[in-house]
């Protein structure tokens, strides 16, 4: 490869601008000191920190995902002096690490781990007779002699290799998270280690850790093994399902997480406002979200997406490239899910605004003659932060869920992206075919239920945190009876 | 003496929290006799709501009984299995709670709730059950049973729900009866009516009782024999009789002197320094000493041990150690001098004529207005600069929207309110907030008044950074700390978060947060009722300094008729939005005309001995009505005793007695 040129999609910009966002939303609340007493409950939870390294483990995928670039294509000798060009085809660095997946493409369908085609074709013979029979596949299993006997040993040593890769990897991450919690905690990085294996530490870094152990292990083992099979098989045009999953972890939670850059202004603005000056003003956000919440969102959002297509394709001369045509189209859906999705959070900001809108301490700020918009800001939004964080990261997992539905029903991502939802519209007609295609579908809901799950945990321990209603039920703990006075 | 109905003995509790193990209970030991009623007097955080929840067993998660016994007619509840004490629950003893709002179920008829005790522990339904539930009705005073059976809880006033409360205790006749605070939530007036109910039927029953509360004037009302508790431990034990005539231990001494209530001197009331020891704590001296004023190097080193006294008294306290006889018989000297009454001026500060605020009750989709509730009906009235003027009333009676007109919190809907020669009403905008400074408010519940997400510092530089006081970073800095200093804060507190602060601080840092403008009129809303008595000292001491000092007017709105006597220049005494009678202290509590503040100031429960032999006097009968929906006349004719003809026919004109005394009766004068 000679040279490239970066590729910014507007998608990649949003996501890099909300991880800053989330950088600053971290060092804000180290300096809050409620807030940080509330993490610290959320990170001592085990299921959360277990669900996190899941989540990390999406977002490292995402991220890679999301470095854009297009190669130079090869130049002609004659010309050289000519001005480089580059390919149409838009690649990442998740395209360049599982470059053995992306271009290992197959005829057609086969099973996961197969050597031979999925369905017999007419094959010639060495001896030049034709013969009806399951093809040995271009790529999968293509380094054994002898798929029969060699592919079940061939099989094991890669993923016990792959396994063991990662088990030393994590080795070297274990220890290097040991010498830094040592290190706050002022004593030896042996017994320390000790204490996070054991679960001892107030942070739950034993079940971070262990899950970490599964995590580096799997992916260790998967790569080894992406290396001369299809893991989890091919699809109808021969595509690695394993690696359509990994680019679909990117779209999965750019829906989930852009959307909420929407759905935070409108919501929170619109919640405080009908609220804070009730009113005229409340109710005509009370009618606006009603009527929105009363239309079937499928249908609002087919209508709107199938118009912002239709924009799109009017306008193609803006976009140089199809990706960045499916990016706009992806972008395009993700604010309009998040048009539609803000009257959750609107309805409970609104409700919770009444409330403290009567405190006595609005009041008194009421009584120095505060403007509005600063009692807003300064006395209530911190005092119903908690709603819409839990709002947040309940929503996430409803979002990537909607995304599945709305590319099912084929008004979600353009259809050369790869979504868990795509996925599964596609798997419509293989589930319907004898023998089943199993693979792409289980690929599909396995991922997609882990990503959901994870974040479904990581938001219940942060709703136990951050809900005062939560906290007021101290937890049941055995008290030893101490003998009678 | 008979057996005791109840004896507890070596009662220790723990409940397991956040912050450690807390000794909740250390050792309680009382009897409790057939016919007695036992007052449990003491602080929030003493350990008195512990005690009735470890008798009933009804410990909250984490808690548990960690030692001693209790006896209940001979049988050790302790060794009880749950099931077996589901049944002395409400047979064996029953339980009544504060708040009388929230401890009956809405959405189920009163009938229904009374006659679900009488299923379980007397095996009574259908017609039985509703002729018992009619006849306790009838015994604890609610008018027409028979139709309020089917009535729901929201259609019954907070007095009718406690009496209800009491019906559905009595229902399973328990043999012994423990009320938790059971008439803090209610005005004076209501809270007589229900205390006799309770004092009559013990005396029908023979039941024993144990009564929580933290108000003297309850105890002296009620109390056979009194209990104080202090941090967990019970630390005194007397009759009645004995404990209002000479308390022994050095706290229940600090509780009487720090009632406002008859010092109309206006001197410096007797405070406890500190607040009530966190329990998770261990203590090795006694409990009491760290704020005691009579303790020596004995008292932190060695916890007392029970002295018996003359007259059936007991007390923890080495002051009562017969080897300590020489230290018992010094009694330092109760009380400092009176501060230099304030500058008194003849200058009128506020001024408010005919003020109403009524708030349009609509209906149908349209919001058509169908009606007003007149919560503030005509009111008028003046303070002058440095004086204070106290508003007294029954809750819902319009005295806090009085207060919240005056400062434009509410949009009054008609009269006037001057503050000197600025008239509020027509000031807006950034006229109105210039204004702002010189009028501020202090609420009442200290919890609620300060945003939990601000520190100490941002909370008190919030009004000057909204009124644009003093430039500099530095200068406003250096006011904050100079104004915690007067309210009694130290400034290194300014960075820390009101959470960490106890009531009596936060009422401070309201304090300092209203004091930063300089205004020269503060509202304060009830700022003490949500206090414990000694700390409720410390607050109107400063207060009374603060004005001796600073000169600042006070619209004092309470309930609390001791606290006017103690604070106040001027009283005006409110009845369903309007002012009923008006005066300086002496000549309205003193000389009351208005049969509403008779019955107002007789319902108050005095902290004196024989205050239980006086319980007879008039007491105003049923409930303040809608302000939606007042009754023709006087408001107050249905509740008065000496209503006439005339009374029901037209609204009194103010008229006046002697002096700056005006009264709104036909009758007076």
């Amino acid at each position: 490869m000679n040279g490239f040129q970066v590729v910014v999609l507007w998608s990649d910009a949003l996501l890099a601008l909300l991880l800053l966002a989330c950088g600053a939303g971290i060092a804000a609340a180290l300096r809050r000191e409620h807030l940080r007493r509330a993490w610290r409950a959320v990170f001592a939870n085990r299921s959360a920190m277990a669900a996190l390294v899941v989540l990390l483990a999406y977002l490292l995928v995402a991220i890679l995902d999301s470095f854009h670039f297009r190669p130079a294509l090869e130049r002609q000798a004659a010309a050289s002096a000519a001005p480089a060009q580059y390919s149409v085809e838009v690649l990442s660095l998740l395209d360049v690490a599982l470059a053995r997946m992306r271009t290992t493409r197959e005829d057609s369908y086969s099973a996961p781990f197969a050597t031979h085609a999925f369905r017999k074709r007419m094959i010639e013979m060495p001896d030049g007779t034709q013969q009806r029979d399951y093809p040995r596949l271009q790529f999968g299993g293509a380094q054994l002699a002898d798929p029969a006997a060699d592919r079940g040993a061939d099989i094991a040593r890669r993923g016990l290799g792959g396994a063991a890769a990662g088990l030393a990897l994590w080795a070297f991450m274990a220890g290097a998270l040991a010498v830094f919690v040592a290190r706050g905690r002022r004593e030896p990085v042996r017994r320390t280690l000790g204490a996070i294996l054991g679960g001892n530490t107030e942070v739950a870094w034993g079940a971070f850790g262990w899950m970490l152990l599964l995590v580096l292990c799997a992916g260790g083992a998967l790569f080894a093994l992406s290396g001369g099979y299809h893991v989890l098989g091919t699809d109808a045009t021969g595509n690695d399902v394993l690696y359509q999953t990994f680019k679909a972890m990117r779209i999965a939670l750019l829906i989930g997480t852009l959307a909420t850059f929407v759905v935070l202004p409108l919501g929170i603005g619109l919640g405080l406002a009908a609220g804070y000056f009730g009113g005229w003003v409340d109710d005509l956000i009370q009618y606006v979200y009603t009527v929105i919440s009363s239309i079937p969102y499928v249908l609002l959002i087919a209508a709107a997406s199938l118009m912002m297509q239709l924009v799109i394709e009017q306008h193609a001369e803006v976009f140089d490239t199809a990706a960045a045509r499916a990016d706009a189209r992806l972008v395009a859906l993700c604010v309009i899910i998040g048009a539609i999705s803000w009257t959750t959070l609107c309805r409970l900001l609104r409700a919770e605004t009444l409330k403290l809108r009567e405190t006595d301490y609005v009041q008194a700020a009421r009584c120095f003659g505060v403007s509005g918009v600063r009692i807003m800001l300064r006395h209530i939004l911190p005092n119903a932060f908690h709603i819409v964080l839990i709002t947040l990261v309940l929503e996430f997992s409803g979002l990537v869920l909607a995304e599945a539905v709305l590319s099912y029903v084929g008004v979600g991502v353009d259809p050369t992206t790869t979504s868990f939802g795509t996925m599964i519209n596609n798997a419509r007609g293989e589930l319907a075919q004898d023998p089943v295609i199993w693979w792409s579908i289980t690929a599909a809901f396995v991922f997609m239920v882990a990503l959901v799950l994870a974040a479904n945990l990581f938001a219940d321990a942060v709703r136990e945190a951050f809900d005062p209603r939560a906290a007021a039920l101290p937890r049941r703990r055995r008290v030893p009876r101490e003998s009678a006075a | 003496m008979s057996a005791a109905t109840l004896s507890v003995s070596g009662l220790s509790t723990h409940i397991d929290s956040e912050n450690g193990l807390v000794r909740a209970l250390d050792c309680v030991s009382f009897e409790v006799h057939a016919g007695e009623t036992f007052a449990l007097l003491g602080e929030s955080g003493c350990g008195k709501s512990v005690t009735a929840l470890s008798l009933m067993r009804l410990l909250p998660p984490g808690g548990c009984v960690a030692g001693g016994s209790v006896m209940l007619d001979g049988r050790d509840l302790c060794a009880l299995t749950e099931t077996e004490m589901r049944q002395v629950r409400g047979a064996g003893m029953a339980m009544i709670f504060q708040e009388p709002g929230t401890s009956l179920n809405p959405v189920l008829t009163v009938g229904q709730q009374i006659g679900e005790v009488l299923a379980l522990h007397r095996g009574l339904k259908g017609a039985a059950a509703d002729g018992e539930a009619v006849a306790l009705m009838t015994q604890v005073g609610i008018p027409d049973p028979q139709r309020r059976l089917r009535e729901y809880p929201f259609q019954f006033s907070g007095g009718m729900k406690q009496r209800v409360m009491i019906a559905m205790a009595l229902a399973g006749e328990p043999r012994l009866l423990i009320a938790d605070e059971p008439t803090t939530a209610l005005d004076v007036t209501i809270q007589a009516q229900v205390l006799d109910v309770m004092a009559a039927l013990q005396r029908a029953r023979g039941m024993a009782m144990i009564l929580i509360t933290h108000d003297l004037g309850v105890v002296a009302k009620m109390a056979d024999r009194v209990g104080v508790m202090y941090a967990g431990h019970l630390i005194e034990e007397a009759p009645r009789g004995r404990f209002f005539a000479a308390p022994a231990h050095p706290y229940s001494r600090k509780l009487f002197e720090a009632l406002p209530e008859g010092h109309r001197e206006r001197g410096v009331l007797a405070t406890i320094p500190g607040s009530v020891p966190p329990l998770t704590a261990h203590f090795t001296g006694c409990r009491f000493a760290p704020r005691c004023d009579r303790a020596w190097e004995r008292c932190r080193a060695e916890a007392p041990q029970w002295h018996a006294l003359e007259g059936g008294q007991r007390v923890r306290c080495h002051l009562h150690d017969p080897a300590e006889s020489m230290r018992a018989a010094v009694q330092p000297a109760s009380r400092s001098a009176a501060v230099s009454p304030a500058r008194a001026t003849e200058e009128i500060l506020l001024g408010v004529r005919d003020m109403k605020v009524h708030f349009p009750i609509t209906s149908g989709v349209f919001r058509r207005v169908v009606g007003h509730v007149k919560a503030v009906d005509g009111v008028s009235l003046d303070i002058g600069a440095g004086r204070t003027l106290a508003l007294v009333g029954e809750s819902g009676c319009g005295k806090t929207t009085v207060g919240k007109a005056i400062l434009r919190l509410i949009e009054p809907s008609g009269g006037s309110a001057r503050l000197g020669d600025k008239d509020i009403g027509s000031l807006s905008g950034s006229a109105l907030r210039a204004t702002r400074a010189s009028m501020q408010m202090i609420f009442q519940d200290p919890f609620g008044s300060l945003n939990p997400r601000l520190r100490v510092i941002e909370i008190i530089e919030e009004g000057m950074n909204a009124l644009g006081v003093s430039g500099s970073d530095a200068e406003r800095r250096e006011r904050v700390v100079q104004i915690m200093e007067q309210v009694g804060l130290r400034p290194e507190l300014a960075e820390r978060y009101p959470h960490e602060f106890s009531g009596g601080q936060r009422q401070r840092i309201a304090i300092a947060r209203a004091l930063a403008v300089s205004p020269r009129l503060i509202v304060c809303d009830e700022p003490t009722s949500a206090l414990d008595v000694s700390v409720q000292a410390q607050i109107l001491n400063l207060l009374q300094e603060l004005q001796a000092r600073l000169g600042v007017a006070y619209l004092f709105i309470t309930h609390n008729i001791a606290v006017v006597e103690y604070l106040a220049h001027e009283v005006a005494v409110m009845y369903l939005g309007r002012i009923v009678e008006q005066g300086s202290v002496a000549e309205v509590l003193g000389n009351p005309q208005h049969p509403y503040t008779r019955a107002l100031l007789a319902a108050v429960p005095r902290a004196n001995a024989d205050a239980g032999a006086g319980a007879d006097a008039v007491l105003v009968k049923g409930d303040l009505p809608s302000p939606a929906n007042p009754p023709a006349g006087c408001h107050f004719h249905p509740r008065c005793p000496l209503a006439t003809e005339t009374c029901r026919q037209e609204y009194p004109q103010a008229r006046a007695v002697d002096g700056t005394h005006v009264v709104s009766c036909h009758l007076a004068g």
